[in-house]
């Protein structure tokens, strides 16, 4: 199944962040890996045994739209850290390409570099990474320190920042006098500081517990909500990734396998290890009724009820169930076909029945 | 899966590779006997090899003026002398110091307290006037003149270099070995050459000490800019810190502790070097120690030498409180109450400005004079108490371990010694041992004084074992028991900061002149930190593995043997190393009391020109058998567990 | 805590406010007289690390400080590097000096930056000595010719079998090594490193009644202690000393001297007139280390003792 490349693609014009063809290898001679197609085809094992290199990184694609929320998703050692901290040249890709509104970051000088990740850029660490001997406002004002922002200045934004992310009253604590969740708040209002375009966010609630964990979720979907900045998201927890991802790279051992959208992963997956992966993902909660449609069938009574073709499955259980026959999926007046109670049983009760269409009706 | 094969492998090996070390044993005993007495190089006390003569001549070549040297020579001197002036030395037209006692017990108080607590504070008072009541007063202040000197220009010049080694894996692996050099060649080997670079005085000896002190500071730094965390630097870079920001705003402040740590430990280097640069007329305690011994006049030696303990414990217990203090910001009661010690402090200087009492320490009390006496009546009990019995021990040990090893060592011929050095490095350490022994053999010969460096060896050997095996006993008790550490921990420390000369004359009458007492005294001086870093290994093994063999029902035994000291056991491999370094470095001060063989040579060499190329040689040489076995032990604790890590890197101490 | 603290400050300063009324004030005291010193200046004098040359500058600067107003610098220095400073102009004086060919060749004849001062008066006597008890109780010992008899008594840990030589201050040359060879005796020399551990191991000797020889010399301070007794060795002649690997006789006497740097020599300082003409016996040497070594006076007490004692003799020095 080819389904990843029917995906539509986003226009290169509105693309805020386009990656193209990047490696990232670790280890002695490096560079040689991506340019020797017999070396580039080696799996992850044969590349070790033969090179002694790693490839963290293979030979990746991928275009982030403004505003959206991407999510890079896979295992430990899948190479999403690495991937992550490639985009701002925190570490510095081996190769390929990365453009950031039509500028070629990897062409960019030291200086240029900095100007950005001060104005453009900020990440959120999976262990915070604060600076231990700072406040809170002087861990959250770090960023607008060091591009030379006047004192009051500083503050002023700080202290912002510091109310957006629920921290007011803690400004003048240092970071060992707070909770985990609490820190990484610290983490989240230092990268919002210097109001940058991209926000990066590098496993930023793994460390967290549960509780804390969904409360931090909820705190980013607020955030982008409010602020509405684009974020690249990685993680390797699945419902993290279908509550936050507008879209979702799942990597492993440093190649995309499937790039889509939460619905889509499940839905369609690409292999059976995204089969496996999303194999326990509650679908009901996931799918919409374009996934389940089916043409009416001859003679069928059809109820009165008209639904929409993005309303998930969970939400329309009950209607469909009620109706008392097939409802009706119309999308812009037009009949995309009807859902009957027997799809919706499929799906809720998790059954793993390929849904009627083998991919999503566009 | 790489960690269970490697465990199989030393599962098997183990038994196999024991019995090869002993039939390769056996052979070079059957070998000895057979070729006893052949090409052992042997050179007499008084002889030299070309080598030696030309490293004599050289030695000239180096003092020829120079306007560099000079101009250093120059600042040092002054900011001694400053230094002095303002604590130790009448200045300035006074008959006094411009601070007298009471105003330098007043504001280093204050500091202690302002950098550290209450406690210290405290601790710093009562140190500072017990060294005036022991009638040292005015020698206190010179010594610590002369090593605050040092370790400023110390850390002037270790500091960025730590900083250098440790953002550069490269100036790393350098920094490494030249810190090695630096502490294992024997200080009299570059003590009589500075003399000619800077003259005779304040500025040789502090420069002496410096390089001496140097290295810790270095090395702690270093470390410190390595542990800082990945993700620390990596926010600040990803929020667009130039370099130097990210050095001035993270590295830096995020590293202070460690740093403390390694600014403590050259502080404490540095006031053992003090008797060794009185040599060269530095002023202070060293020159008391040095004068007393002249005399054999332990009492006189000892008050001294306690002096200068007690400035080691006090600076040693500020430095820690320093470091120990947590990041927050004063809360505004100590700050008013800071300013408030400020005056009081100022109040002192004015006083000790003022009047005599306060400037002049008051003979009335001297209790120095009752120190020296009571000491001069203990250790003559002590002779007359165990003067036979520790003849029979120094005797049994010599004709039992000691001479066997030794003939062993320099009665076969030098090649075979070599053989069996390698191959017995192979075997433990693989080529990571084989190789740095083979260079360093090799070496060895071309330095000319084979069969004294086999000699030394010998002894070294012994010694080492004796401080690994005390170490550990008292690292695991004092690591397992609180009480026993505070009360165990001054008396280390003692052992540790004391000059060894002091203890010289009573080992002598305990011992006689011989190789024993030459290994009594480096066993007193390595154990402390051999016993500190298990200790501290034993402390930081994991609560909860402790728990989980207790659990299990675990005898006290088996929670230490089969617990607490397999988890510590890097902490183990790096008191091996210290201990080893630490016995090293008592070599020349062996020479002195009748172990001969290259510490006499060192010594020689200091004392008479004809020899100064064969007690370089020799210093040279001391720092091979410590290269030698440095690299052997780290390669053979690497092998048999699976030895993890930048070994030279945690080499912190 | 801290109110304590700050109510211990508090009381602290005030107690010091107190006591400090009644104190006396710095400089209002006897300063220290200068007594037209001009002349003279700093005199800059090494001292070498032995009881019996400590009592050479005692003296000499206690002179040279009341009778000829210098400011004495005593610079405790080995003998090698005391040599060192005549070149950089920081030793101006070496009250005594042993012999030191090598030294008096590369500084005074090559470098031509010191010049000899004369002799101390001083006789210096380098040989194998033996304890008192010893000497009285095999006094066949005191010829060399009988040690190999009697070398079973000497052994030790450390001689491995044969009899031991205890040798070696570091400082001195020693020829043991080639005499034992060449008068093929039957003893190895064993290094005990260091004058302290010579003196401890012939107290030991003497206290515990132990058979021991070794290394001396002699003007030395523990001779107030210890009467030692020297080993005749064949007699010492002019040149049989001349090649060290062949050495079979005695060591030489040594007449020890003075040396001054030349820069010193050609000041025109009375205090170099002093040193020039500083002459005492063994015996007014070891008096003086006995005030020092024994007695524990100060070198000041001690050099003023001496020369209350013996002002006809320092006045000969100042040419009165």
């Amino acid at each position: 199944m080819t389904a990843q490349l029917e995906y539509p693609d986003l226009q290169d014009s509105e693309a805020l962040l386009s990656i193209q063809g990047l490696w990232k290898v670790f280890g002695p001679k490096a560079a040689r890996v991506p340019r020797r197609p017999e070396l580039a085809a080696l799996s992850r094992a044969q590349l070790l045994d033969q090179t002694g290199c790693t490839a963290a990184v293979r030979d990746l694609s991928f275009d982030v739209a403004p505003g959206e929320v991407f999510v890079v998703m896979g295992l430990s050692g899948s190479g999403k850290s690495t991937l992550v901290r490639c985009l701002t040249r925190l570490i510095e890709p081996t190769a390929g390409s990365i453009y950031f509104e039509g500028e070629d970051l990897r062409a960019a000088d030291e200086k240029r570099l900095r100007t950005l990740r001060r104005s453009k850029f900020s990440m959120v660490f999976q262990h915070f990474g604060l600076l231990p001997h700072r406040k809170v406002i002087d861990n959250v004002s770090y960023g607008l320190e060091v591009r030379g922002e006047s004192k009051p200045d500083r503050r002023r934004r700080a202290q912002e920042v510091i109310d957006l992310v629920g921290l007011r009253g803690n400004e003048n604590l240092y970071p060992e006098q707070l909770s985990g969740g609490m820190q990484q708040r610290v983490g989240l209002a230092r990268a919002l500081a210097c109001d940058p375009d991209v926000l990066l966010f590098d496993e930023p609630f793994s460390a967290l517990d549960p509780l804390i964990r969904r409360e931090m979720q909820t705190e980013v979907v607020r955030l982008h909500r409010e602020v509405g900045k684009t974020m690249v998201f990685i993680t390797h927890d699945l419902s993290e990734a279908l509550k936050l991802g507008d879209r979702i790279l799942l990597m492993r051992d440093g190649e995309a396998v499937q790039l889509g959208t939460g619905d889509e992963l499940v839905g369609a997956p690409a292999d059976d290890y995204v089969r496996d992966f999303v194999r326990d993902v509650p679908r009901a909660d996931v799918l919409t009724l374009r996934w389940i449609v089916r043409q009416p069938r001859d003679g069928e009574e059809l109820a009165g009820l008209e639904l929409g073709p993005d309303v998930l499955v969970r939400e329309a259980t009950r209607q469909v169930l009620e109706a008392g026959g097939a409802v009706k999926v119309v999308a812009d007046g037009q009949l995309l076909g009807v859902v009957g109670d027997e799809e919706i049983l499929a799906v809720v009760a998790d059954r793993e029945t390929a849904p009627a269409p083998a991919r999503r009706l566009s | 899966m790489a960690s269970i094969t490697g465990s199989v492998e030393i599962e098997v090996r183990r038994p196999r590779r024991g019995v090869i070390v002993g039939v390769l044993l056996v052979a070079w005993v059957a070998a000895w006997f057979v070729l006893k007495g052949i090409n052992t190089l042997a050179l007499g006390g008084q002889e030299t090899t070309g080598l030696h003569r030309w490293l004599t001549d050289q030695r000239d070549f180096l003092g020829g003026g120079n306007a560099f040297l000079d101009a250093i020579r120059v600042v040092v001197d002054q900011f001694v002398i400053l230094l002095q002036a303002v604590i130790a030395q009448p200045s300035y037209g006074r008959p006094v110091p411009l601070i007298g006692w009471l105003g330098v017990v007043a504001v280093s108080a204050y500091l202690a307290w302002a950098f550290g607590n209450w406690k210290v504070a405290v601790l710093t008072a009562a140190g500072l006037t017990f060294l005036g009541l022991q009638g040292l007063w005015q020698e206190s202040m010179d010594t610590l003149s002369l090593t605050i000197a040092a370790v400023l220009l110390a850390l002037l010049a270790g500091i960025p270099l730590g900083i250098w080694a440790g953002l550069s894996n490269r100036a790393f692996k350098v920094a490494t070995l030249i810190l090695d050099l630096m502490q294992t060649l024997p200080t009299f080997v570059y003590l009589a050459p500075l003399t000619l670079f800077f003259a005779i005085g304040p500025a040789a000896a502090t420069i002496a000490t410096l390089i001496y002190a140097a290295p810790p500071v270095v090395r702690l730094t270093a470390h410190a800019i390595r542990s800082v965390p990945r993700e620390s630097v990596e926010a600040a870079r990803s929020l667009g810190s130039s370099g130097g920001q990210t050095l001035m705003k993270v590295l830096l402040p995020m590293s202070r502790s460690t740093v403390v740590v390694g600014i403590n430990q050259t502080i404490m280097a540095a006031l053992s070097m003090v008797t060794v640069a009185a040599l060269i007329d530095a002023p202070g305690l060293g020159q008391t120690v040095l004068k007393a011994l002249q005399t054999l006049d332990v009492g006189v030696a000892f008050n001294a030498g306690l002096a200068i303990v007690v400035l080691a414990i006090v600076l040693d217990r500020v430095t820690t409180a320093a470091g120990d203090r947590p990041w927050r910001t004063a809360s505004l009661r100590r700050k008013v109450l800071l300013g408030a010690g400020a005056v009081v402090a100022l109040v002192a200087v004015w006083f000790s400005r003022t009047y005599v009492w306060a400037a002049d320490f008051p003979t009335g009390a001297n209790i120095g004079s009752k120190i020296a006496v009571a000491t001069t009546d203990a250790t003559n009990w002590v002779q007359d108490v165990f003067g036979g019995f520790t003849f029979g021990v120094r005797d049994a040990v010599t004709k039992g371990v000691l001479n066997p090893l030794e003939a062993l060592l320099t009665e076969s011929p030098w090649w075979l010694v070599a053989v069996v050095i390698v191959a017995l490095a192979a075997l433990l350490g693989s080529w990571r041992g084989a190789v740095p022994a083979a260079v360093c053999l090799g070496l060895l010969v071309a330095t000319g004084v084979w069969h004294d460096s086999m000699v030394t060896l010998a002894s070294t050997l012994l010694a080492t074992v004796v401080v690994v095996a005390v170490g550990i006993v008292l690292g695991v008790w004092t690591g397992r028991n609180h009480r026993a550490d505070s009360w165990l921990r001054p008396i280390l420390d003692a052992g540790q900061t004391m000059p060894p000369f002091v203890y010289l004359v009573p080992f002598l009458a305990l011992f006689g002149t011989s190789r024993f007492t030459a290994i009594a005294a480096a066993v007193v001086f390595a154990v402390p930190v051999t016993t500190k870093i298990v200790a501290d290994g034993i402390r930081a093994v994991p609560v909860a593995t402790v728990e989980a063999a207790n659990s299990v029902g675990s005898s006290t035994w088996q929670v230490i043997s089969k617990v607490q000291l397999p988890v510590a056991r890097r902490a183990i491999a790096l008191a091996v190393n210290q201990g080893l370094i630490y016995v090293l470095s008592m070599v020349v001060v062996g020479g002195l009391v009748g172990a001969g063989a290259l510490g006499y040579d060192v010594a020689a060499g200091f004392a008479q020109s004809e020899l100064y190329g064969k007690g370089l040689a020799a210093g040279l040489a001391i720092v091979l058998l410590g290269v030698m076995l440095d690299r052997i032990t780290q390669a053979a604790a690497r092998r048999t567990r699976k030895f993890k890590g930048t070994a030279r890197g945690d080499n912190l101490w | 805590m801290t109110k304590k603290l700050r109510s211990a400050g508090v009381l602290t300063a005030f107690a010091l406010a107190l006591t400090a009324c009644g104190g006396a004030k710095v400089g209002e005291a006897d300063k220290p007289a200068t007594t037209g010193g001009k002349e003279c200046g700093t005199f800059n004098l090494a001292v070498s690390p032995w009881v019996g040359y400590e009592a050479n500058a005692a003296v000499v600067a206690y002179v040279a400080t009341k009778e000829l107003g210098c400011k004495v610098v005593k610079k405790n220095l080995k003998e090698e590097i005391a040599w060192q400073g005549f070149s950089t102009g920081e030793v101006d004086a070496n009250l005594e000096n042993w012999g030191h060919e090598d030294l008096k060749k590369k500084y005074i004849t090559e470098q031509k930056v010191a010049v000899e001062a004369g002799l101390s008066g001083n006789k210096g006597v380098i040989g194998w000595y033996l304890p008192p008890w010893l000497a009285a109780e095999h006094p066949e010992l005191k010829d060399w010719k009988n040690l190999n008899k009697n070398a079973a008594m000497f052994k030790t840990s450390e001689s491995g079998g044969k009899g031991q030589l205890l040798d070696g201050d570091p400082s001195f040359v020693t020829n043991d090594e080639a005499l034992v060879k060449n008068l093929k005796l039957d003893y190895k020399v064993v290094y005990a490193g260091s004058e302290t551990a010579l003196i401890q191991a012939f107290r030991d000797a003497e206290k515990n009644k132990k058979p021991v020889i070794g290394y001396f010399y002699e003007p030395q301070w523990f001779f107030n202690e210890l009467k030692l007794v020297k080993v005749d060795l064949p007699a010492y002649t002019t040149g049989c000393d001349a090649v060290p690997a062949k050495v079979a006789c005695d060591y030489p006497a040594y007449e020890l001297d003075k040396i001054v740097s030349k820069k010193f020599a050609d000041s025109g300082s009375p205090a170099y007139e002093l040193v020039k003409k500083f002459n005492w016996t063994n015996d007014d040497q070891n008096v003086v280390a006995k005030y020092i070594a024994e007695d524990k006076l100060t070198p000041d007490a001690a050099a003023e003792k001496w020369v209350k004692e013996n002002q006809s003799k320092v006045d000969a020095w100042l040419g009165k």
